[in-house]
């Protein structure tokens, strides 16, 4: 408790109640070892009674300087370093780079390696999501749901591990396309997760949606309007859910995504629940666009032609994707050599989690970790 | 055989009735025994049901199918440092958690696993269980606050509200209950545990049935408030893992912590027996009158020995399906000899003869304890199922939705009572 009031000097924290008993304030840290914070986010509380006054995150216990890094290492070089960033949504993370180098050597994979980018980057969101919705339920109490999406997500992770060799951090894709060829059977595993996976996600929603507790621990909790989403730059499905339609794949298309049919799921009143539910609509398009992709897959190279030494000319590029948990963007610069000037990313989690403090004043304790739990919240990609 | 020893015997009264010391000190010993061992069963039987409801194995190293994994998780907790906070008051530290086992086990004193079998039975048994069962809750208080701590601080004060509201609803479902004893034809009730299970008797039926529906909801509601009491999922909030770390005995570590844990499970236990000695008609077998006779006295006597029977028919196919890999040999052969004593157990609670009538002594004792087993595994289920209730609602479902209903269910059955 010693460096707290540092912290908090400079919030205006709301009044306590005024009751007949002096109620004095209690100030804890959750975090940064704490269970339901996903990591090591530091959340400094002020409390009156159980009611939250005011929070104050304290991120960077995680900061390995991914964007440091770059510049010290070439542009084929820094690839692997940004699956570390939301390494539960690692393929995405490896589509928005290389995309955005691409954009920068104006060169465009081929059509085939963009279908696999697809496939692999929708199989990723609904790895990411069933990891989402695992641990918000465990956060929220529910510890079976867990059990259930890990057994599913595991099937991805097959899918992963077979096509390049990595479950995790997967490294799937290049600068210019991607550098390995599907492998034997690859259509058959994805057409057979499909199938697999579709009457799970009712058994998930059988779990929850309509689960009284459930329904009473997330509907009007960590309310969010669209104005305060657009303020605070708040992407992904909590845009969604506070009733933005607002999905890149769809506004700025990018690898294949204009060539498929698919829906962007919103909600209206940006609660917990809705959230809860816009995430679980995803997973069911996520699962339209795979199943679009791997029967439309075209024959062709894998990967466009890339100067062996990547020397991008001077410039600089802003290009950005949808990832699982919103706005993935990259912002590059470069001097003219083999080596990125500046890489600046703006990572979906480290804005979302702005909205923290605004959607938990005036809960309590337990809505904290709803909230924290809601907006899915990697801390590798946070803190970077 | 000294007479204060046989004398109690050929007496139809509980020991402590008796005024029988030596027998009273034997069936406090077989209660701590069994109740220990009630525990660590629960342990294993919770992690390998939660298992298998999510997917997975659960544990099966420590032996075969991890049926040594209590004991190596006991011997793990009494060897582990016990840790004492340097800010924490440490005399109240220590007596929290002895102070919460005391009571988890004072109140076994009048539960009733038959008509006999029961340390001592009191004119006042039933408010002796609800009142020591509720100091309980000092111990929780003394814990969190002791700690000096903010997260225990606020899993105490979380278990107190949460424990003292969910009493009076607990209250007032077992009141309706204790009216109901009264309705017999002299018409005097009874708050005696064994009193209130005769009265059942006497009536001819269990209070969950007694004024359908008034006795289920009464019924109903003392299950909530239980598992509210006994601070389980879904009303975990006391030490809801996501959110407090461990609630109020987040600080506590090895022996006292295993205290805190032995104490909860009792407590479980306890507040099952409640239920089953007021609803479920306690040690009697079902259908006592339905199905009533000497044939269906006898089938009934059976079901002991074919339950121990029945496990150890699944011990074999366990053992059976278990590879053959040298690897597994003694676990192999542990798994076997546990179906083999099960098996002579069940052997056992047959025999049924002139001079030693195991199978007739065993059979309230057998009763009593399956449908207590019924709650263990509600509890269980539960875990596996709800999400964490939050605080405020918590409140909300105690005085708002359970209270009302108990007082509406109480006076129900006092006009029933008057009426028929």
């Amino acid at each position: 408790m010693t460096d707290t009031t540092k912290y908090l000097s400079h919030l205006e924290l709301g009044e306590p109640d005024k009751t007949f008993l002096d109620s004095n304030e209690l100030i804890i840290n959750m975090g940064p070892q704490h269970p339901a914070t996903h990591g090591v986010l530091r959340v400094i509380l002020k409390l009156d009674g159980e009611k939250v006054l005011g929070t104050e995150c304290v991120i960077g216990y995680l900061h390995r300087g991914v964007e440091k890094i770059a510049e010290n290492r070439t542009y084929t070089m820094f690839n692997p370093y940004v699956d570390r960033m939301d390494y539960v949504a690692a393929v995405s993370n490896g589509l928005g780079y290389c995309e955005a180098v691409e954009k920068l050597l104006n060169i465009e994979a081929p059509p085939r390696a963009n279908y696999i980018r697809v496939i692999l980057t929708e199989l990723n969101r609904m790895a990411s999501h069933m990891l989402w919705l695992g641990t918000h339920a465990l956060d929220i109490g529910a510890i079976t749901p867990l059990f259930y999406t890990f057994r599913d997500r595991e099937e991805i992770l097959k899918i992963f591990e077979k096509y390049c060799g990595a479950r995790l951090t997967t490294h799937a894709f290049r600068i210019g396309g991607c550098l390995y060829e599907t492998y034997d059977g690859f259509e058959n595993d994805v057409k057979k997760f499909v199938k697999f996976v579709t009457p799970k996600i009712d058994e998930y929603e059988q779990l929850l949606t309509t689960n009284r507790i459930w329904v009473e621990r997330t509907k009007g909790i960590g309310v969010i309007s669209a104005a305060d989403c657009r303020a605070l730059g708040v992407t992904g499905p909590v845009l969604r859910a506070s009733g933005v339609k607002w999905d890149l794949r769809k506004a700025k298309p990018y690898a294949a995504y204009s060539e498929f049919d698919f829906d962007i799921p919103t909600a209206q009143n940006g609660d917990t629940y809705d959230r809860y539910l816009v995430r679980m609509q995803e997973m069911r398009q996520s699962l339209r666009i795979i199943d679009q992709a791997v029967n439309r897959i075209p024959e062709g190279p894998i990967m466009a032609k890339v100067p062996k030494v990547i020397k991008p000319a001077v410039g600089e590029i802003y290009h950005s994707i949808e990832a699982p948990k919103g706005e993935l963007g990259y912002f590059i610069v470069s001097d003219g050599s083999t080596q990125p000037y500046r890489v600046r990313v703006r990572p979906p989690s480290f804005v979302n989690l702005q909205a923290l403090d605004l959607m938990v004043r005036g809960a309590l304790v337990s809505d904290v970790i709803a909230v924290i739990g809601t907006l899915d919240i990697v801390l590798g990609e946070v803190d970077r | 055989m000294p007479d204060f020893i046989t004398g109690y015997l050929s007496s139809n009264k509980t020991p402590g009735e008796y005024g029988s010391v030596f027998w009273s000190l034997v069936y406090i010993f077989l209660i701590f025994l069994g109740l220990s061992v009630a525990v660590i069963a629960m342990n294993w039987l919770e992690r390998k049901i939660l298992a298998h409801m999510q997917v997975r194995l659960g544990p099966m190293r420590v032996g075969p199918h991890g049926l040594l994994q209590p004991i190596a998780d006991a011997v793990k907790l009494l060897i582990k440092e016990d840790i004492t906070p340097s800010a924490a008051d440490r005399w109240v530290f220590w007596i929290a958690p002895v102070f919460v086992v005391i009571t988890a086990f004072t109140v076994f004193i009048v539960v009733p696993f038959g008509p006999q079998h029961a340390v001592t039975d009191m004119n006042i048994g039933i408010l002796f269980m609800l009142g020591i069962s509720s100091l309980s809750v000092l111990g929780v208080v003394m814990a969190g606050w002791a700690s000096n701590s903010h997260y225990p601080l606020l899993g105490a004060l979380r278990a107190s509200a949460q424990m003292v509201s969910y009493e009076i609803a607990m209250g007032l479902a077992v009141v309706s209950a204790v009216l109901m004893t009264s309705l017999d034809k002299d018409g005097t009730g009874t708050m005696s545990m064994i009193g209130i299970v005769q009265a059942q008797q006497a009536q001819q039926t269990w209070f969950v049935f007694k004024f359908f529906p008034l006795g289920l909801i009464a019924f109903v509601i003392f299950a909530i408030a239980m598992v509210a009491e006994t601070n389980r999922v879904p009303f975990d909030l006391p030490e809801a893992e996501g959110e407090l770390g461990a609630g109020f005995h987040t600080e506590y570590s090895g022996f006292r912590w295993s205290l805190f844990f032995l104490a909860e499970y009792s407590a479980m236990i306890a507040v099952s027996s409640i239920a089953v000695t007021m609803w479920l008609g306690g040690w009697l077998r079902p259908f006592p009158h339905a199905l009533s006779g000497e044939t269906w006295d006898t089938i009934f006597s059976l079901v002991p020995g074919v339950t121990f029977l029945f496990l150890a028919a699944l011990s074999f196919r366990a053992t059976a399906r278990m590879s053959n890999h040298p690897y597994f040999k003694f676990q192999k052969l542990g798994l076997g000899a546990f179906g083999l004593l099960l098996a002579l157990i069940g052997i056992v609670l047959f025999i049924s003869t002139d001079a030693i009538d195991i199978r007739g002594k065993v059979q309230d004792v057998f009763w009593f304890t399956a449908k207590v087993a019924v709650f263990m595994y509600l509890y269980i289920w539960y875990r596996g199922t709800f999400p964490r209730y939050r605080f405020d609602q918590l409140m909300k479902v105690g005085w708002k939705v359970l209270l009302p209903l108990g007082i509406a269910v109480l006076i129900l059955t006092a006009i029933g009572g008057i009426i028929f």
